[in-house]
């Protein structure tokens, strides 16, 4: 009942656009979770973002490439949203940082050894962390990630250079909790 | 494939130069069984690099309530039209009225003198009417002026 109520609409229905979504839903939770470190922070922000994307509805064919206008949605909203926070509660989220990467290394341990890899990568900046999630989880060319970022792709390889050797050092301070 | 391949990509992948095939290549490699083990410290990376891409989200799209606006906006619009279409209506049959109205011509001179007459009789019985009042008002001032006068 609810969904043939939903389905009326001018443009397309809401059937056909999840359809359109689909394919790139995920990428933009990841990306959004790689930003805000939350997962219900990432899920909301998904959410944000088809809402806008459902908004320009009758406009969607105009885009070239939908995911990629979807990513640059989801970083502009994400970076927005932890400016505002930065600004809010300053304080507050870098004492929690701080926390978090004290018992984080405590705890290492007892982690797998992918999550730790995740807080490696998690404390990078978050342009740098745009990038690795683009790039070596999402296997994004250069070409997309410089349109995401508004940035050249030459900028984009040194930034993924320093990101992932940034990465590596983390990994080798705490050598043997990365290894199984 | 080589270990010395498997290294000079490696060494690529830190300096950003390698390419979406190569660093696949390094993906196979790391969760392979056979990783050499001076390598090992680099295979959580790539582990959790293939781990990390099989995340989805769990939460289905909601369309958010904007149609239900653009409705309202859709009401308010017919609804001016409506009150519009009533105004003009009503503003249209008011002034023709008096147009077709009755104004009491009369076609006998004779007859429109007599009526003319009773008219500006009854006008002039209102208006003396109104100056028997006056009389009163008169009464009032003399009677207030004798008041300021013994003061």
């Amino acid at each position: 009942m609810l969904l043939t109520r939903r389905v009326k609409n001018y443009g397309m229905n809401q059937n056909e656009f999840v359809q359109r979504v689909n394919p790139f839903k995920d990428k933009v939770f990841r990306l959004a979770k790689r930003l805000l470190l939350s997962t219900e922070e990432a899920e909301d922000a998904t959410q944000e973002v088809l809402v806008k994307l459902w908004r320009k509805n009758e406009t969607l064919d105009s885009y070239s490439s939908l995911e990629a206008f979807a990513m640059t949605i989801t970083k502009n909203y994400c970076l927005d949203k932890l400016k505002s926070k930065n600004s809010n509660h300053l304080k507050v989220v870098v004492e929690d940082y701080a926390d978090k990467s004290a018992s984080a290394y405590q705890k290492a341990e007892d982690m797998d050894s992918w999550s730790w890899v995740e807080k490696c990568i998690d404390r990078l900046p978050e342009q740098q962390r745009v990038i690795i999630q683009m790039r070596d989880i999402e296997q994004c060319e250069f070409e997309a990630i410089a349109k995401v970022l508004e940035m050249n792709e030459t900028a984009v390889r040194v930034a993924l250079s320093r990101a992932r050797k940034t990465v590596r050092e983390f990994m080798i301070k705490t050598h043997n909790h990365g290894i199984e | 494939m080589e270990l010395s391949k498997i290294e000079e990509i490696l060494e690529r992948y830190f300096e950003g130069t390698t390419s979406i095939a190569e660093e696949q290549q390094l993906n196979d490699y790391f969760s392979s069984s056979t990783v050499a083990s001076h390598l090992k410290q680099y295979q959580s990376l790539f582990v959790y690099f293939s781990e990390a891409k099989n995340e989805k989200s769990e939460r289905a799209f909601v369309k958010p309530p904007q149609k239900r606006n653009q409705m309202t906006w859709i009401s308010i619009a017919a609804s001016v039209v409506v009150v519009l279409g009533i105004g003009f209506y009503t503003f249209n049959t008011n002034s023709s009225k008096p147009q077709s109205q009755d104004l009491g011509t009369f076609e006998d001179p004779e007859a429109a003198f007599k009526e003319t007459q009773k008219a500006l009789a009854l006008l002039s019985t209102h208006v003396n009417k109104g100056i028997d009042t006056f009389q009163y008002i008169e009464a009032y001032e003399t009677t207030r002026d004798n008041i300021f006068l013994i003061q």
